[in-house]
């Protein structure tokens, strides 16, 4: 399968990059390569193969319910681009 | 509308229900609600790069708890997915959710319709994901603040199949599932504060069509009655459409309650790829048999098992039944009356009628009643001892009302007590016969009605304190002697 290169600055809108026109052909080849090396996967018969997710074979770690983390406010803010009265600030959002 | 005589409506409701742990989903942050901006916030909630998710357990225990109290199959095996899409209220970019394998799938509610039938919805799935955190916009300049504090909230978004056919049905859904949440003390309900939210599919189909029609999704509901209004105008709207030979749109609209209009967000938001996969982060919930069978053992009594208990062994009607097991709180006020003694029939009596109307008037919650169970269950026990009349009881249950006093202290101060006296009663019978010669000669002529003109002559001469039942057997024997 190969990609088109519609589909290329649609990944592209949704993953917010900005991709100039020039720059779309040779992703549209790159992706397809990529595509057409997962595709020798189509080779084998995986009909009796369960659908893995994860690869390692773990069950999930559980928390107690429990209140431990206190007010870190300050720090976390200080790493933020803006912050205003406690808050984050980005830019306005709507309208 | 309701009763279209060509078109039906469709509706599905998705439910996004705050569970009430006491910390996040993924992280040890406080769930409380209304602090200070970004004070229960950690790196995970921030999404700082290199953080790990850390499942709490009691969030799996209250999902186990809804599935089984809607009669859904618990996966053994579920997966966390993530959902992709970029807000400033959603640090990571992505929300942790679950997607192609639920933790509960095939779920059902019985809901109790007005005209008496019993209809069953179907529930599609109920999963497990993060809350989203708070942006501010109004009257902030050229920006837009945001407040994390939410993020990571546990929600349980309960999917229903598109079973429910009105607007009416759609908020007696609702308010069942609310209940049952409520009763399984899992969610608080609060539609105001946003800890039980709904959105609504709503599509229209001429009757007969077997094949579903466009669908619309409607959001911000706050309230039952919103979630009601904006079904039947949004039913309204699409018929008025379709009549006119126009098309429905798929889209979100918002639902705008001061003008009673909704509005589409077409343009707003782009067509969604939200590109969910399964979470790298979360290795699958494998849930045992043991497990479900001790959280089922830990299931409170729910309202429909109550309710059929209250009609079958203490007698109630099955109305009767339906209002006192409405909400959690309702049913113990009614138990715990009749654990004082009171009649079940009597103290349902009691509750149904004098206490919700009195209730309904100050505008309260029965929680907040200022008669307390202990209080009405002794008020009824003072009837059934012969102490006070009915009619009586009455005027002591206005004063406890007001007083927040003792029934037997009232009784006491006021003198209300019941004469059961039969030498007191007699004497007040014979008066009674002195004074009115020409109703005893008509009742002794045949007109026995004009007994009851005596016993309340009776009654009035002992200010309503006699006994009616020794009233009557006094009264009846001196007139026929
Ligand atoms: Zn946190």
């Amino acid at each position: 399968m190969s990609i088109q290169a519609e589909t290329v600055k649609q990944v592209a809108v949704l993953a917010r990059l900005q991709l100039d026109d020039q720059a779309v052909p040779p992703l549209v080849e790159q992706l397809s390569n990529i595509l057409k090396l997962v595709e020798q996967l189509n080779e084998l018969d995986t009909r009796d193969v369960v659908p893995m997710s994860h690869a390692l074979d773990m069950p999930i770690p559980e928390r107690p319910d429990e209140v431990v983390n206190t007010n870190c406010k300050d720090a976390l803010l200080a790493n933020a681009p803006d912050s205003v009265q406690g808050y984050f600030q980005v830019p306005k959002i709507i309208e | 509308m309701a009763n279209d005589p060509l078109y039906e409506t469709i509706i599905g409701l998705e439910v996004h229900a705050q569970m009430l742990t006491r910390s996040k989903i993924f992280c040890g942050c406080s769930t409380t609600f209304g602090a200070e901006a970004n004070t229960q916030i950690c790196p995970v909630c921030a999404a700082f790069p290199g953080v790990l998710p850390v499942l709490n357990r009691e969030l799996v225990q209250m999902a186990i708890k809804t599935g089984l109290a809607v009669h859904g199959t618990i996966r053994e095996r579920s997966e966390f997915a993530r959902k992709n899409y970029f807000y400033p209220d959603l640090p990571a970019g992505y929300q942790i959710s679950q997607f192609e394998l639920p933790i509960i799938e095939r779920g059902e509610l019985t809901l109790d319709l007005e005209s008496g039938e019993k209809k069953r919805i179907g529930i599609t799935r109920i999963h497990m994901e993060v809350d989203a955190g708070k942006s501010l916009h109004e009257g902030i300049q050229g920006a837009s603040w945001i407040d994390l504090n939410r993020t990571g909230t546990p929600l349980l978004e309960i999917v229903s199949e598109p079973d429910l056919r009105s607007s009416r049905e759609a908020g007696a859904y609702l308010k069942k599932l609310r209940s049952i949440l409520r009763y399984l003390q899992v969610c608080d309900g609060n539609m105001e504060e946003g800890s039980f939210r709904c959105d609504a599919n709503v599509s229209v189909r001429r009757r007969g069509d077997t094949r579903l029609g466009t669908r619309t999704e409607l959001k911000n509901l706050n309230s039952i009655r919103n979630v009601m209004r904006a079904i039947d105008f949004e039913a309204d709207r699409q018929i008025d459409l379709l009549e006119s030979g126009g098309t429905i749109v798929q889209e979100t609209r918002l639902w705008d309650a001061n003008l009673n209009t909704s509005r589409s967000m077409r343009g707003k938001e782009e067509a969604h790829d939200y590109r969910y996969f399964p979470e790298p982060d979360l290795p699958p919930l494998v849930i045992t048999r043991e497990r479900i069978d001790a959280v089922a053992r830990q299931l409170p009594e729910l309202p429909d098992a109550k309710a059929i208990r209250f009609s079958r062994e203490l007698g109630l009607s099955e109305y009767d039944a339906g209002v006192l097991t409405s909400s959690r709180e309702m049913a113990s006020f009614f138990e715990e009356t009749v654990q004082q003694g009171a009649h079940p029939k009597t103290a349902a009596n009691w509750i149904t009628v004098e206490l919700l109307g009195r209730l309904n008037r100050e505008g309260l919650e029965i929680e907040q009643s200022a008669v307390t169970p202990r209080r009405l269950g002794r008020l009824i026990g003072l009837i059934q001892s012969g102490d006070i009349s009915g009619k009586i009881a009455k005027q002591v249950f206005e004063l406890m009302f007001e007083t927040e006093a003792d029934p037997e202290r009232i009784v006491a101060e006021r003198g209300l007590k019941q004469v059961s006296d039969t030498g007191a009663i007699e004497a007040a019978v014979d008066k009674v016969l002195a004074e009115n010669p020409t109703q005893v000669q008509q009742y002794r002529e045949g007109k026995t009605k004009v007994a009851g003109f005596l016993v309340g002559q009776v009654m009035k001469a002992t200010r309503g304190k006699a006994n009616p039942a020794a009233v009557n057997a006094i009264l009846q024997a001196k007139l026929s002697g």
